[in-house]
């Protein structure tokens, strides 16, 4: 892929200095670290403030690694999930509409080049926000459990739901390609996350959805068996090569 | 809970929470950010209410790095002619030759619902010359150069960059071509010297060669002093002359500009003017514009576009030969208004007289035939009694040349002209 090294250097270079990469972290490290918070200190809150007022109670179960697990999982897949879109709504689209895709693409660089050096720097970013917030998730179970996860697991729960936030990546980056506006961009990678959703309730293919990858993640979390996950994750994997295959075939005859 | 663990759990969040809003807010007050929408205030306050989503969705929506500063306030100097001269005689020149740079046969160029943006165009540039490619707008001058570039595909025909096809896969044609888009925006993010150094990169330079070649198209472009700025900081005119710095880092043997200089003040367009006429001889300039008081000072040859369709070709003293009519320019003294109005009425009337333009100060008169009209138009003035400050033959312009040929090529015209080996065109034109 002609010029792929260069641009990704550029991609990732603009990910430092737009602060996209510190604001993505940042909300990452934040989620890592209240998930466990949450299920630490909410029974403890509700039981205060009932006492307090006098009269209502909530029943809320007490803190335990399964609820923390859980906690970590649910902050970090929505957000990350929106931090997935936010990256790649304009990826294509602004560069398209301010004709900076036209100045690179006038030069020794491929398409496919271009498209890959920009999904694989969004991806880079969510890794390393998805290892600063599940790091910190991490930290703070030690810091607040008398027991914490197991580390293979947790790192396998990880990886995995890097990969899912991929897959969101991929998709809008996709999005971006098609349209002219972020926006849309952003509004395509919304419809995937619904159908996704409903999908994954669906027998036989449910387990394969992107947004399916949670139940297994939690269980390699928690040292449980996730059953048979090499399926899921090998058409996840696929997913995104095929994705970016429609995104080039879409790319390569688009006037600029 | 205790203090300890208030300390321990709930600080760091705050921190995050607060730091992230606070350093948006910092970032969003920076005396040269731009952002979408142009309210800073609507952005504070989404940054400082909308929880957490709000420095998120600034950081990614908000935030406007491709406009650059409106003013030119940033210092930015113009090319030194004698340095620039030094560097550019130390760049490989164009080979002595006769073939076209740039050759397109029936290049056609059609759009969904019928829309013809160009239709058939035939046109061989001269290596090493300096070619205005002149239309009004929606002629099809952007759509050329980006069939010639390789960003669009064309619907028919054929064309030769440097003698590498166009369309084709490889990045042959890029190696050979610099070009240089109409509103040219870079990443605001980036400082000058980054994006000369990426786009050297991708045209394989590395380590000294690439630093000298970064230094060097520095100084061409006069953009020495601000390349460790931020582009989004640049003005207009920087940004141009930016542009046309990533256009020629890799000594294009072709150079396209697209309307270079129509967005610039005076002494903007001088400036870029200045860098285009030093580049003669190390490449061929494809330049469309329309400005044509420009293209007088820089080109050797025009092209003229009109709905698609070339209309005439050829070297601009040979077009002004051949197209312009003869005009002559009347300066009367001042306060004779009315004696003007009938002077103008007069020469209407006489069958050598074509167009008469009249301003406060001239009459232009464009003639058929100036053997009569030169010697019939004093007689006129005296039987008209205006007493003249001024009275000349006047060089005629590109720009009557322009005028005249736009207006008469209205509907499609075939073929086109190419001047001098052609002749004139089927319509039964001069």
């Amino acid at each position: 892929m002609m010029g792929f090294r260069v641009l990704l250097i550029k991609e990732l270079r603009e990910q430092l200095r737009t602060n996209r990469l510190i604001a993505v972290a940042a909300v990452f490290v934040l989620f890592g670290i209240v998930g466990p918070l949450t299920d630490r200190y909410m029974k403890q809150l509700i039981d205060a403030i009932g006492s307090q007022r006098g009269g209502f109670s909530i029943q809320v179960p007490g803190p335990s690694l399964d609820g923390a697990g859980g906690q970590i999982l649910k902050n970090l897949s929505q957000f990350g999930i929106l931090c997935a879109l936010l990256l790649g709504m304009g990826s294509v689209a602004w560069e398209k509409e301010r004709g900076t895709a036209g100045m690179i693409l006038a030069k020794p660089a491929s398409r496919a080049a271009f498209l890959a050096a920009k999904l694989v720097a969004i991806s880079l970013t969510l890794g390393v926000a998805v290892t600063l917030g599940c790091g910190f998730g991490y930290l703070y179970t030690l810091l607040l459990y008398p027991t914490v996860f197991p580390l293979a697991g947790y790192l396998a729960m990880a990886l995995l739901m890097w990969w899912m936030l991929v897959v969101f990546a991929a998709i809008t980056l996709l999005g971006s390609t098609l349209t002219r506006s972020a926006i849309a961009a952003a509004g395509i990678g919304v419809v995937a996350l619904i159908v996704f959703g409903i999908a994954g309730v669906l027998p036989v293919i449910g387990d394969y959805m992107p947004s399916s990858l949670g139940a297994p993640a939690l269980d390699l979390m928690l040292g449980r068996d996730p059953g048979g996950i090499a399926g899921p994750v090998l058409f996840n994997v696929g997913l995104v090569v095929a994705l970016f295959g429609v995104t080039w075939l879409a790319f390569r005859r688009q006037e600029l | 809970m205790d203090a300890a663990t208030i300390a321990l759990v709930l600080v760091p969040v705050l921190i995050l929470q607060v730091g992230l809003m606070l350093y948006a807010l910092y970032d969003l007050f920076q005396e040269d950010r731009r952002v979408r929408g142009d309210s800073k205030i609507a952005w504070a306050l989404i940054i400082a209410f909308v929880n957490l989503l709000g420095p998120l969705c600034y950081f990614f929506v908000g935030r406007d790095d491709s406009r650059g500063a409106e003013t030119g306030g940033m210092g930015s100097t113009g090319p030194a002619a004698a340095s620039i001269a030094r560097i550019l005689d130390t760049w490989p020149r164009l080979a002595q030759t006769t073939e076209a740079a740039v050759v397109t046969t029936n290049l056609t160029k059609r759009y969904g619902g019928g829309v013809v943006a160009l239709d058939g165009l035939n046109l061989a540039v001269p290596s090493g010359s300096i070619f205005g490619f002149l239309g009004p707008n929606g002629a099809g001058k952007t759509t050329t150069l980006r069939l010639l570039t390789g960003l669009a595909s064309a619907t028919d025909g054929t064309g030769t960059v440097a003698g590498v096809p166009i369309g084709g896969a490889g990045g042959e044609l890029a190696r050979n071509i610099g070009y240089l888009d109409q509103d040219p925006r870079f990443y605001g993010w980036m400082r000058g010297r980054e994006l000369l150094d990426m786009v050297g990169r991708l045209h394989g330079l590395s380590g000294t060669a690439l630093r000298q070649r970064v230094g060097e198209v520095l100084e061409i472009v006069g953009l020495t002093d601000a390349a460790s700025r931020r582009i989004g900081g640049y003005s207009g005119g920087m940004r141009q002359r930016l542009g046309i710095g990533q256009a020629i880092i890799n000594q294009p043997r072709v150079l396209f500009l697209d309307e270079p200089v129509s967005s610039l003040d005076p002494e903007g367009r001088r400036d870029v003017l200045g860098i285009i006429s030093r580049l003669r001889g190390t490449a061929t300039v494809f330049m469309s514009t329309h400005i044509l008081n420009d293209v007088e000072r820089v080109c050797d040859r025009v092209a003229i576009l009109n709905l698609g369709h070339l209309v005439v070709e050829g070297p601009i003293d040979e077009l002004l030969d051949r197209y312009a009519q003869p005009v002559y320019e009347l300066e009367p003294e001042p306060q004779q208004a009315g004696s003007i109005d009938r002077l103008a009425a007069a020469i209407r009337g006489q069958t050598w007289a074509g167009d008469v333009q009249t301003t406060p100060d001239t009459l232009r008169v464009f003639v058929s035939d100036p053997g009569v009209a030169g010697p019939a138009i004093l007689p006129l003035v005296a039987a008209t009694g205006v007493s003249l400050v001024r009275y000349e033959r006047a060089r005629p312009s590109l720009e009557d040349v322009f005028l005249r040929l736009v207006a008469e090529s209205g509907p499609p015209i075939a073929p086109a002209v190419t001047v001098p080996a052609w002749g004139l065109d089927g319509r039964g034109r001069r």
